[in-house]
C-alpha cells in the first residue's frame, strides 16, 4: 500500500518525498528522466565529462539522500494517465505499470515558454532549458557558436555555461534592459549566493568580449547554406519592435521567453486554476502548503506558480507536510511547527522567485509582434494568420480554436502553442486570458506507444462488454 | 433585456442547428441558445463514422440520407466539413459472432441499407491492413467518415449567414409557457420570447423537458475514443466488428481514430470525465486485433463523451404532446450522421411542410400528464 505518489523528481518533489518519508508514509516517486534531479539538479548523462557546478553538487546530495531513504524512486516512468482517485499509470523499462494512494504531490516543473516568430521551428533552433540540458547532461553547447536570446536569469546560465563547455557565443539577445534588472536587484538580495553568481556570469562573458545586447529581440531566424543567420531588432520596454537591428551568423540559437508552470495533471484533474496577469501565466490555485481544490492533491515546485529552484524544497515540504496532516498521520499542532520555519524561508526564496519570474513575464508587445505567417503550432503547422482568421469568425475560446483550426491537436497536446494562442484569442477579441480559457487536460499525457497499451494478447484475452443494440 | 422571435431553439448540436438552420431558411426569425459553443458537445467530437453497419435498423433510411447530406455539405451548408465516403466493412472473428454479422445485416438490409455478406478473401481486398483470422464479413458500399471537430465552424458559418441569432455560452435556466408562447431564461438576463421553441439539448434533454413538466427519462453513454498520432496508411475502409464494438478508420492527415462505443466514467454535470483502464486496453486491444497494423502507432489523446439515448432507444422527434408549440429533437443513435436529415425533416413539420420521412412522436415516451400542471408551470 502506497501513501503518496509523487510525480517529478526535481527539488520539490525529492524534498516532498524525503520529508514524507521520514514521517513514515509510504512514498512512490515518479520521473521520466533516467535519474532524479529535474531540469536544475540534471545528472551528469556519462556521456562527457561535465564541469562541476553547485547545482549538479546539490543533485548528487538529493539523489543520495533518496537512495538511503526507504523513498521507493522510480526514475525512468513516464507517467501518462492519472485519474480521479489518483491511480496513476506509468510506462517504465518494464513495461506500463501503476501506482493508486489516497494522496498525490504533482512537481512537474515548469516548461519554457518561446515566443514564435519565423524560424524558431528550424533544426539548430532550440529553447534555453533545452540548452542547459545539453550542457548539465552532456557538457556539450549546442553548437559551435551560439546566439543565446530571450529573457530572464538562463539566459546568463546558458552563455556562461556554452563557454565553459568549450563553445562560442555570438551574442546574448536580452529583452530587459539593465534598469529592468537593477530594479529587482532588492528582491534579488535576498539570495546574494545567486546575485553573486550571476554577477560572476556577467563578468565572464564580458572577459570573453560577447556582445550583450539590451533591449533586444529575435525577429527572425534563416538558414544558410553554413548555418542559421538572426535578424536580431531593438524593442522597447513593453517589448515591441523597434526600427534598426543588426544581422547575426551563428550555427545554433537558443532561445527562452521564460517558464510556464506544467500544469498538464491539474488540467486533467480539472481543479481550479487561476491566471496570474504578473508571471503571465496560469498555474492551479493553491493554499499556502501547495493544497489544491481536489481533495488530496497538491502541487509543488514550479508548476504552482514560478518561483525557482530555491522555492521548491521548501514548497516540497510543506507540501508533504499537508499531506501527512490530511492523512491523518501528523497532528496539526505538529504540522504547524514544523511548518513555521519552512514558511519563512519560502517568503524569501520565493520573493527571488518572483522577481526573476517578472523578468521573463511576456510583455504585450512580443505577443502583438508574432508575424502572420510566424507558425504558432509547430505539431499541426498553425500560423498566426489562420488563427486570427479563426478568431475573426468567433472563436474566443481556447478549445474552440483548436476545433476549428487543429491548433494544440498534435502530439505535444498544446503543451507548446496553447499559452500563444490563448494570449492571441484575447488579445483578437479584447477579451481577459480567463475568458481565452485553457485546453482541456487529456490522456495520454505523452504520446504512450500502442503496442505497450495492448500488450501481447489473443483474442479471447479481450473482455468484450455486451454487444450493441441492433 | 427581452427579444422576440419566431423560434428559439435551444442546443446548439447538430439537432438544433440544423433545425435552426432551416427554419431560418424557411422565412423564420430564429435564434439558437447554446451554453457553450456551436457543436462543441457530442456534434463535435464524436467518431465522425457515417456507417450503416453500426446503425439501428429503424434508423437506416435516415442514416443514408444523412451521409448523403454530410457528403454534400459544400452545397448546402456551405463548407466541406471533411466528409469522405469509404467502403464499409463488419466482420467477425468468431462463430458466434458470424451468427450475430448473418442476423444484423439481414436485418439492416431489410431495412434498406445495401449491406451483403462477402468471403474473408473479398474483405481482405476492400481491406488489405484486415487480420487475416477473420471467419465471416459484411460489405456496405455506402460507407465513409467524417471530422467532426469541423461541424461547429461549419454550422456557425452556415446560421450565421441565414441570420439565425446565435446566443453561445448562455446557458438556459429555464422556460415559462403560457399565454400561447415560450419565455426562454438564459444566463446573461438574456430573455427571449417566441412562440415556438425546439428542445434540442442532447443527453441534457430530460432536464429540458423538465423545464416544461414533463418527465421523460434520459439514458447517458458515456463513449470513449482514442487517437493515434499520424502514420503511414494502415487502413482504407471503416471497419467494425458484428457485435458494435469497434469503429475504426484512418483520416486524410494519417490519424487513426478507434471508437465502439466503450464506456467510460462521466455524467451530465461533469461531462466525460475519465477512462477505465480495462475499457481502454479492451477497444485499443480489439483495435489491433482487426488492423494489425495498429502496432506501430502511438496513442495521441484518449477522450470521453456524452451519448443519450431514450427507454426504447428511437429518437424523439417531434411536437410536444399538449404544449402548443414546443418540440424536441435528439436521442438518434448514430445522430451525427443522421443529424442534419432528421433537423430537416423537424424544421418541414415546424413551417408546415409534409415531412419527407416520418418523425418520432416523443409522446410514446411520456406518460399521460395530469393536465393542470402544464398551466401553472411557473
Ligand atoms: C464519443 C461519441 C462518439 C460518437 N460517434 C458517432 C459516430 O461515429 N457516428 C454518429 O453518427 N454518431 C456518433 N455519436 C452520436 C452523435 O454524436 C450524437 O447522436 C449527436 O451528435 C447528438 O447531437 P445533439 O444535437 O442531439 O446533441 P449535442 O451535440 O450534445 O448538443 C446538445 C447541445 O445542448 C446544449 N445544452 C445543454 N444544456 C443546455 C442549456 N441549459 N442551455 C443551452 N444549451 C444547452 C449543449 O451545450 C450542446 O451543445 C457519437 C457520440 C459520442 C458521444
Amino acid at each position: 500500500m502506497t501513501d503518496l505518489i509523487v510525480i517529478g523528481a526535481g527539488p520539490a518533489g525529492i524534498a516532498a518525498a524525503l520529508r514524507a518519508s521520514a514521517l513514515g508514509l509510504r512514498v512512490v516517486l515518479l520521473d521520466d528522466q533516467p535519474q532524479a534531479g529535474g531540469q536544475v539538479h540534471r545528472a551528469p548523462a556519462g556521456t562527457r565529462p561535465v564541469p562541476p557546478s553547485p547545482e549538479a553538487r546539490t543533485g548528487t546530495v538529493l539523489r543520495d539522500g533518496l537512495a538511503g531513504s526507504a523513498v521507493e524512486a522510480r526514475p525512468g516512468h513516464q507517467v501518462w494517465s492519472v485519474s480521479a482517485d489518483f491511480r496513476v499509470d506509468a510506462l517504465g523499462p518494464e513495461g506500463p505499470c501503476h501506482w493508486q494512494a489516497p494522496a498525490l504531490i504533482v512537481a512537474t516543473g515548469a516548461q519554457e515558454r518561446v515566443m514564435p516568430f519565423p524560424g524558431w521551428t528550424l533544426p539548430g533552433v532550440v529553447g534555453l532549458a533545452a540548452a542547459t540540458l545539453l550542457l548539465k547532461a552532456h557538457g556539450i553547447a549546442p553548437g559551435a557558436r551560439t546566439l543565446v536570446a530571450g529573457c530572464g536569469p538562463l539566459l546568463g546560465a546558458v552563455a556562461a555555461g556554452i563557454l565553459k563547455a568549450g563553445g562560442q557565443v555570438a551574442a546574448v539577445a536580452d529583452l530587459a534592459a539593465p534598469a529592468d534588472w537593477a530594479r529587482r536587484l532588492p528582491a534579488m538580495a535576498a539570495r546574494p549566493d545567486l546575485l553573486a553568481r550571476g554577477a560572476g556570469w556577467a563578468a565572464r562573458l564580458r572577459r570573453a568580449g560577447v556582445p550583450l545586447l539590451f533591449r533586444t529581440t529575435v525577429a527572425e531566424v534563416e538558414a544558410t547554406a553554413t548555418g542559421l543567420r538572426a535578424r536580431l531588432c531593438p524593442v522597447d520596454a513593453d517589448g515591441r519592435p523597434r526600427p534598426g537591428g543588426t544581422v547575426v551568423e551563428a550555427d545554433a540559437v537558443a532561445v527562452g521567453h521564460g517558464l510556464l508552470p506544467s500544469t498538464e495533471i491539474t488540467r486533467l484533474l480539472r481543479v481550479e486554476h487561476a491566471f496570474d496577469a504578473v508571471a503571465g501565466n496560469w498555474a492551479a490555485r493553491l493554499d499556502g502548503d501547495g493544497r489544491s481544490s481536489r481533495r488530496g492533491l497538491y502541487v509543488a515546485g514550479d508548476g504552482g506558480g514560478i518561483q525557482g529552484a530555491a522555492a521548491a524544497p521548501l514548497r516540497g515540504e510543506l507540501a508533504a507536510l499537508a499531506a501527512a496532516r490530511d492523512l491523518g498521520r501528523l497532528d496539526a499542532g505538529a504540522q504547524d511547527r514544523l511548518a513555521a520555519p519552512l514558511r519563512r524561508r519560502l517568503a524569501r526564496a520565493a520573493r527571488f522567485g518572483r522577481a526573476m519570474a517578472g523578468l521573463m513575464a511576456p510583455r504585450p508587445g512580443q505577443v502583438e509582434a508574432i508575424t502572420p505567417g510566424a507558425v504558432v503550432c509547430r505539431c499541426e503547422d498553425v500560423t498566426r494568420a489562420e488563427i486570427e482568421a479563426a478568431a475573426a469568425e468567433g472563436a474566443r475560446e481556447v478549445n474552440q480554436l483548436k476545433a476549428w483550426t487543429r491548433c494544440g491537436m498534435g502530439p505535444c497536446q498544446g503543451r507548446v502553442c496553447g499559452d500563444t494562442a490563448a494570449a492571441l484569442l484575447a488579445r483578437h477579441h479584447g477579451i481577459a486570458r480567463e475568458e481565452a480559457g485553457l485546453f482541456t487536460g487529456r490522456t495520454p499525457l505523452r504520446p504512450l506507444p500502442l503496442a505497450q497499451l495492448t500488450g501481447e494478447f489473443g483474442y479471447a484475452d479481450i473482455v468484450l462488454p455486451p454487444p450493441a443494440p441492433l | 433585456m427581452t427579444q422576440r422571435f419566431d423560434a428559439v431553439v435551444v442546443g446548439a448540436g447538430v439537432m438544433g442547428a440544423t433545425t435552426a438552420l432551416h427554419l431560418a431558411r424557411g422565412g423564420m426569425r430564429v435564434a439558437l441558445v447554446d451554453r457553450g459553443a456551436i457543436c462543441r458537445e457530442a456534434s463535435g467530437v464524436n467518431a465522425g463514422t457515417l456507417t450503416l453497419h453500426m446503425t439501428r435498423a429503424a434508423l437506416i433510411p435516415y442514416a443514408m440520407r444523412g451521409r448523403e447530406l454530410w457528403l454534400d455539405a459544400p452545397r448546402w451548408l456551405g463548407m466541406d466539413a471533411g466528409a469522405r465516403a469509404a467502403p464499409g466493412l463488419s466482420v467477425a472473428f468468431t462463430p458466434a459472432e458470424r451468427d450475430m454479422l448473418e442476423h444484423r445485416a439481414a436485418a439492416r438490409r431489410q431495412a434498406g441499407a445495401p449491406i451483403e455478406l462477402v468471403t474473408p478473401a473479398r474483405a481482405r481486398q476492400v481491406e488489405p491492413g484486415l487480420n487475416g483470422d477473420i471467419i465471416a464479413a459484411a460489405f456496405c458500399a455506402l460507407d465513409g467518415h467524417i471530422t467532426a471537430y469541423l461541424t461547429g465552424l461549419a454550422y456557425r458559418r452556415a446560421l450565421v449567414a441565414a441570420g439565425v441569432a446565435l446566443f453561445e455560452n448562455a446557458p438556459v435556466e429555464g422556460v415559462d409557457s403560457g399565454d400561447g408562447g415560450f419565455a426562454i431564461r438564459a444566463a446573461g438576463a438574456t430573455l427571449l420570447r417566441a412562440r415556438r421553441l425546439v428542445l434540442a439539448g442532447g443527453v441534457w434533454l430530460e432536464r429540458m423537458l423538465g423545464w416544461l413538466g414533463l418527465r421523460v427519462p434520459v439514458k447517458c453513454l458515456i463513449n470513449q475514443l482514442v487517437v493515434t498520432e499520424r502514420l503511414r496508411p494502415v487502413m482504407r475502409s471503416v471497419l467494425g466488428i458484428a457485435n458494435g464494438l469497434l469503429s475504426l478508420k484512418q483520416f486524410g492527415n494519417g490519424t487513426v481514430l478507434i471508437g465502439g462505443g466503450w464506456q467510460g466514467i462521466g455524467d451530465p454535470d461533469r461531462g466525460g470525465v475519465e477512462a477505465i483502464p480495462d475499457n481502454l486496453i479492451g477497444n485499443v486491444r480489439l483495435a489491433r486485433h482487426a488492423i494489425p497494423g495498429l502496432a506501430e502507432a502511438r496513442v495521441a489523446r484518449i477522450w470521453l463523451d456524452l451519448e443519450s439515448e431514450t427507454a426504447d432507444a428511437l429518437p424523439m422527434i417531434g411536437p410536444l404532446p399538449g404544449i402548443e408549440g414546443a418540440h424536441v429533437i435528439g436521442c438518434a443513435h448514430s445522430g451525427f450522421t443522421s443529424g442534419p436529415y432528421m433537423g430537416q425533416l423537424l424544421a418541414d413539420f415546424i413551417l408546415g411542410r409534409e415531412p419527407e420521412r416520418p418523425l418520432f412522436d416523443p409522446a410514446r415516451l411520456i406518460p399521460p400528464q395530469p393536465a393542470a400542471s402544464l398551466e401553472s408551470i411557473p
